[in-house]
C-alpha cells in the first residue's frame, strides 16, 4: 500500500449518531429513543475488507443504512473518496453513488420479481446518466459472466434462479458501475453452506481482480475472519474494539470479543471446554447507562465500569479496545 | 429394543408439479437417553423427519416404512392416539420461539394448559408446577415472570418458554427443529446449554436438527448427514469428523469458514447449488454435484457401507472417497 | 410479461373455477351490452298498443306497461350500467391510486393529511352522500357517476397506501434507492407494477358496487332520468305492477344479481391467480 492511497482513505466515518424516536407513549410524556448509533467512527483503506461484527440489536444494519446514505443521519461525518455525503441532497448524492453500492442480505427480497435480471443489475446505472443502450448492454453481459453466471441470462427472472445465483444477480448489480466501495449486510446468512462457501470465494476474487474495497457485515465470526482483513466489534450502537482480524481474534482485549469468540460452535472438537460465559439481561436500545455499556451483561465488570466510561483506546498496534480492563483480557488470552 | 426406530422411512409431497420425495428409505434408531444430531442443508428432509415423528406432516403428504416407538408403529396411530404420544412420549421445540407460541395468552396459560390436559392437574398444581418448569429453563424471577405475554419476553426467553412447554410432560424423546437458528450466538449458546443440561438430568433422548454442523458437533453423541432427503452418513460424533467418508460431507465441512483457520487458504466449495426434490436422481441424491459420480451413481440407490464400528455411508464409491484428500475431491 | 410467466398464469387461471365463472358471465355481460349498440331484438319506444304481451318470438320476455320490449330494456340498461361503473370506478382508481401513491412516497404529513381526508369520507356511508351530492346537483347520470366515483377514491387510496408501504419496506427498494434512483422513479418502476395485481382485483369488486350503486340511485329517481332506460328504474315502474306483474321485477333484479356475483367471482378469481404470495415462491 502507497503512502498516496493512506492519505485518502475509501471511506471515513467520525462519529455518527443516530437515534430513532419511538412514537409517544401518551401526550404527556417526552418521547422515548431507539438509541441505534452512538458515535461509531473507523476508516477503510482502498483495497481492503473491513468487518463489523455484533449481535441483533447492535446498529450495525443501522450503521450500513447511514454509510449508504439511506437515512437521516443525526450527526457525524461520512466521507466516500473524500467527499462528505451525510447531509447532501438527493441531486448532489445521486452522481456519486457510482462509487458506493451495496448488496443485501435476502436473495428473495432484494431482487424486484417483476423485473427481469438486465433490467435489475442494470439498475445502478442509472446513477451514471443517460448511456447508450449498447454500452449498458455490454457492461450488464460482462458483469454478470464476472460474477459466474451467463449472459443469456438476462431475459430470466429472479424466481427462475436460487439463493446463491440471486445473491450473484446482486453482487452483479453492485459491481456494475465499478464502485470504489461495497457495502455489504449480511450478504451470505441466507444462503446454504455449500453455496455461502461459493459466494465468499466469489467476493474474495472480486476483489483481487477490481481491487474493489468491502464494508461486511455480519453476525458470524468464522466467515469475518475469513474475508475481512479488519474488524469492528459493535455492542449497542458503539465499536468496542477494533483491530487487524488476525491480532483480535487470536488475542481480543475486550470481554464481549471473547464471549462472542468462545461462543461460536465449532465442529470436530468435541463437547463444549470451559469459558468465560455472559451474564444478566440485555440492556436496551432504549436506554442510556453511564459507563460502559456492556456493563450488565460483563462477567468482569467493577465498580469502575459503572462510573466510567472507557474510550476505545490503543491496546496494540492498530488494535483498539473499549475497556477498563483490556490488558487483562489480552493477558488470558495469550495464556489459554 | 431401541426407544425409536425408524425403518425404511420415505415421505412423498404432493406439490403442483408433481410428488417430491422429500425423505427416501431412512433408518436410524435412538437409544433411551442418547443424543442424536441431524444436519443437511434446506430441502435435505430434516424438518419433515422431525415432523413425521411427531405425527404433523403437511396434509399433502404420504408415508412409507416404519416409526417404532417401543415397538408401536407412529405412522399406524390416529389422530386421537397420535394426540396422546405428543407431549407425553415425545416433544418438540421450533426454530422461530415467536411464531410457536401463541400472542393473545401469558406464557403461563400456555404451560398449564398441557399439564391440566395430559395430567389432569388442578389449577393451583398446575400454577406450581409451572413455577418450578420456569425456574428450572432459567428464567429469572418465575413469579413475575408466569403472567407475561410472548411479545414481552426476549427472544432467548422466548425459546426458554417453549422448552419449559415441552418439559412439561417428561416427554421420552425432545425433538428440537433448529431451535437456535434465529437466535443471536451467545443466546444461541447457553441456550443449547441448558438443553444439554435438561437432557442428561431428566434422562431424556434428544434429535437435534440443524444446518450448522459446529452445533451438532457440540451437542450431540450421534450424527446423521442427509442430503437430498437421504442418510448419506452416520457415525458417532466424536470420532466421524477425523474421517469423514462420504464427498457430501467431506465438502460440507471444508466449505464451512471455522475460526482459527489460516485466512489465506481457500474454501473448498461443492459446485452446483442445493437441488430441488422433484427432479432428483433416483440413485444417489448427491449424484449431480459429485466429483467421484458415475453411471451407477444416477440409477442406483447408493449402498450403505460400515466404514467401521457406527460408521455408516452411502456410497458407491466409499473406497475412493476415503482414500483421496477433501482437497482433490473438489478442486 | 415473459412467456414463461404468460404460461404460469394460464395454467394457475385454468385451476380457479370462480375466475372461469366469473369471466364467463362478465363476459355475457359485455357482448350483450356491445350487440345492444348494433342490434335489439325489439325496441324501447313506447307503443302503448303493445302493452303487457306475453313472452312470445318477437319479445322473448314480453313487454311492459310501456309496451317497451323488456329484453332490448335490459340490454340497454347494461350499457347504462357498464359506463356508469366504469367512469365511476375510473375516477376513483386514478384519483385514489395516484394519492396512495403519493402518500407512501412522500410519508410525514402529506401521507397524515391524505389518510385523515379518506377516513373523514369514510364516516359517511356511501349511498347517503351519493344521495346528498344528487339532491345537491340534481339528479341524472353524470352526477351519479360523479357521486360513486367521489366514493371510491378514498377506498383506492387506502387500499394503495398500505400495498405501497409494504413495499417501500422491501430490499429491492433500498437497493433501487442506493442506486441513485428518486422516489417518483421508484414509485412508477418497483411500486405501481408489484401492487397492481391488489388494484384490479379491487377495481373488478368496486365496479360490481358501483353497478349496484347505480342501480340504487336510478331505483330512487336519482340517476338515470327517463327515457333512457335503467335497471334500476325498472325495477321503480315494476314495483307498483308487483302483484299483476311480478315478473317485470324479477328480470331486472336478477340482471344486477348476474353482474354483481359475476364481477365478485372474478374479483375473487383474479385474486387466486394474480397473488403475488403463489408467484413470488416460484
Amino acid at each position: 500500500m502507497t503512502e498516496e492511497n493512506r492519505e485518502i482513505p475509501v471511506l471515513e466515518v467520525h462519529d455518527l449518531v443516530r437515534h430513532y424516536r419511538l412514537p409517544r407513549e401518551s401526550l404527556f410524556r417526552e418521547p422515548g429513543f431507539v438509541y441505534a448509533l452512538n458515535g461509531v467512527s473507523f476508516e477503510i483503506q482502498k483495497g481492503r475488507s473491513f468487518g463489523i461484527v455484533g449481535e441483533s440489536g447492535c446498529g450495525k444494519s443501522t450503521l450500513a443504512r447511514n454509510v449508504m446514505a439511506l437515512e437521516d443521519t443525526d450527526s457525524g461525518s461520512v466521507r466516500i473518496l473524500g467527499k462528505e455525503v451525510v447531509g447532501l441532497g438527493f441531486d448532489k448524492l445521486r452522481p456519486l453513488r457510482r462509487h458506493f453500492q451495496m448488496v443485501f442480505q435476502d436473495p428473495y427480497g432484494s431482487l424486484d420479481p417483476h423485473h427481469n435480471i438486465g433490467r435489475i443489475v442494470a439498475e445502478p446505472l442509472a446513477a451514471l446518466g443517460p448511456l447508450p443502450k449498447e454500452e449498458k448492454e455490454k457492461r450488464v453481459r460482462d458483469v454478470l459472466v464476472s460474477v459466474g453466471l451467463k449472459p443469456q441470462d438476462v431475459e430470466k427472472y429472479p424466481h427462475e434462479f436460487s439463493g446463491g445465483q440471486r445473491q450473484r444477480i446482486a453482487i452483479a448489480r453492485a459491481l456494475i458501475t465499478r464502485p470504489e466501495l461495497i457495502v455489504a449486510d449480511e450478504p451470505v446468512s441466507a444462503l446454504d453452506v455449500s453455496v455461502q462457501a461459493q459466494v465468499l470465494n466469489l467476493m474474495k476474487d472480486l476483489q483481487e481482480q477490481l481491487g474493489v474495497t468491502y464494508m461486511f457485515i455480519s453476525h458470524d465470526l468464522a466467515v469475518v475472519e475469513y474475508l475481512c482483513d479488519e474488524v469492528a466489534v459493535m455492542y449497542l450502537g458503539e465499536i468496542v474494539e477494533r483491530g487487524l482480524t488476525e491480532d483480535m481474534f487470536n488475542r481480543p482485549a475486550h470481554p464481549y470479543t471473547r464471549i462472542l469468540l468462545d461462543a461460536v460452535p465449532k465442529p470436530g472438537r468435541g463437547k463444549k471446554r470451559e469459558r468465560i460465559k455472559l451474564q444478566g439481561n440485555v440492556t436496551g436500545q432504549t436506554e442510556r447507562r453511564k459507563g460502559c455499556s456492556f456493563q450488565d451483561r460483563c462477567p468482569m465488570a467493577q465498580s469502575v465500569c459503572r462510573e466510567i466510561k472507557p474510550p476505545l483506546a490503543p491496546v496494540g498496534e492498530a488494535h483498539l479496545a473499549a475497556c477498563h480492563f483490556s490488558d487483562e483480557v489480552r493477558a488470558k488470552a495469550a495464556t489459554a | 429394543m431401541p426407544l425409536l426406530h425408524v425403518k425404511d422411512l420415505s415421505i412423498i409431497l404432493s406439490t403442483n408439479d408433481g410428488p417430491a420425495r422429500a425423505v427416501r428409505h431412512l433408518d436410524f434408531h435412538l437409544d433411551a437417553g442418547e443424543t442424536l444430531g441431524i444436519v443437511g442443508e434446506s430441502g435435505c428432509g430434516k424438518s419433515m423427519t422431525a415432523l413425521a415423528l411427531m405425527g404433523l406432516l403437511p396434509e399433502m403428504s404420504r408415508t412409507e416404512g416404519q416409526i417404532l416407538l417401543d415397538g408401536e408403529d407412529l405412522l399406524q396411530k390416529t389422530e386421537d392416539e397420535m394426540c396422546r404420544v405428543r407431549g407425553n412420549r415425545l416433544a418438540m421445540i421450533f426454530q422461530e420461539p415467536m411464531t410457536s407460541l401463541n400472542p393473545v395468552h401469558t406464557i403461563g396459560h400456555q404451560i398449564m394448559e398441557p399439564l391440566r390436559l395430559h395430567l389432569g392437574l388442578s389449577e393451583s398444581d398446575a400454577r406450581a408446577e409451572t413455577l418450578r418448569l420456569l425456574d428450572r429453563v432459567g428464567i429469572p424471577n418465575p413469579t413475575a415472570r408466569i403472567d407475561n405475554y410472548p411479545h414481552q419476553l426476549s427472544g432467548g426467553q422466548r425459546q426458554r418458554v417453549m422448552i419449559a412447554i415441552a418439559l412439561s410432560c417428561k416427554p421420552d424423546i425432545l425433538i428440537a427443529d433448529e431451535p437456535t437458528t434465529a437466535l443471536d450466538v451467545t443466546i444461541q449458546d447457553q441456550i443449547l446449554e441448558l438443553i444439554q443440561t435438561l437432557v442428561q438430568e431428566e434422562g431424556m433422548a434428544l434429535v437435534l436438527i440443524s444446518h450448522d454442523l459446529g452445533v451438532i458437533s457440540e451437542n450431540t453423541d450421534n450424527i446423521l448427514v442427509m442430503y437430498g432427503g437421504a442418510a448419506v452418513e452416520i457415525g458417532q460424533t466424536e470420532r466421524i469428523f477425523d474421517d469423514l467418508v462420504h464427498p457430501y460431507t467431506q465438502g460440507l465441512f471444508a466449505a464451512m469458514p471455522k475460526l482459527g483457520r489460516a485466512r489465506n487458504a481457500r474454501l473448498i466449495t461443492i459446485p452446483g447449488t442445493v437441488p430441488d426434490l422433484i427432479h432428483m436422481p433416483t440413485g444417489c441424491t448427491f449424484t449431480d454435484r459429485c466429483p467421484l459420480a458415475s453411471d451407477i451413481c444416477r440409477n442406483t440407490p447408493p449402498p450403505v457401507v460400515e466404514v467401521k464400528a457406527g460408521h455408516m455411508v452411502a456410497c458407491h464409491h466409499v473406497q475412493e472417497a476415503r482414500h483421496r484428500k477433501t482437497e482433490e475431491l473438489f478442486s | 410479461m415473459s412467456d414463461s410467466r404468460f404460461l404460469a398464469f394460464l395454467q394457475r387461471s385454468r385451476r380457479s373455477r370462480s375466475l372461469v365463472v366469473g369471466g364467463l358471465l362478465t363476459a355475457f355481460l359485455m357482448i350483450s351490452a356491445l350487440v345492444s349498440l348494433l342490434w335489439t331484438p325489439g325496441t324501447i319506444d313506447i307503443v302503448i298498443a303493445n302493452r303487457f304481451k306475453p313472452p312470445s318470438l318477437d319479445h322473448w320476455l314480453g313487454t311492459d306497461q310501456f309496451g317497451r320490449d323488456i329484453v332490448t330494456m335490459l340490454m340497454v340498461g347494461t350499457q347504462n350500467s357498464i359506463v356508469v361503473a366504469v367512469v365511476a370506478v375510473s375516477i376513483g382508481l386514478f384519483a385514489g391510486v395516484s394519492l396512495g401513491l403519493l402518500a407512501a412516497a412522500r410519508r410525514g404529513w402529506t401521507e397524515e393529511l391524505i389518510m385523515r381526508m379518506s377516513d373523514f369520507s369514510f364516516a359517511f356511508p356511501a349511498i347517503l352522500s351519493a344521495i346528498m351530492l344528487t339532491a345537491i346537483f340534481g339528479p341524472g347520470g353524470v352526477n351519479s357517476i360523479l357521486a360513486i366515483g367521489l366514493y371510491n377514491i378514498p377506498v383506492f387510496a387506502r387500499l394503495t397506501r398500505g400495498s405501497a408501504n409494504a413495499i417501500w419496506a422491501r430490499e429491492f427498494v433500498m437497493a433501487a434507492r442506493a442506486a441513485g434512483k428518486g422516489r417518483l422513479r421508484i414509485t412508477f418502476e418497483h411500486i405501481l407494477p408489484n401492487i397492481l395485481s391488489i388494484i384490479i382485483v379491487q377495481a373488478t369488486i368496486l365496479f360490481a358496487i358501483a353497478i349496484l350503486a347505480e342501480a340504487a340511485l336510478s331505483y330512487l329517481g336519482l340517476g338515470t332520468q327517463p327515457p333512457d332506460p335503467s335497471w334500476g328504474r325498472m325495477l321503480n315502474e315494476a314495483q307498483k305492477l308487483m302483484f299483476l306483474q311480478p315478473m317485470q321485477a324479477v328480470y331486472p333484479g336478477l340482471a344486477i344479481a348476474i353482474a354483481v356475483f359475476g364481477l365478485n367471482l372474478l374479483g375473487d378469481g383474479l385474486r387466486d391467480v394474480l397473488d403475488p404470495r403463489l408467484s413470488r415462491k416460484r
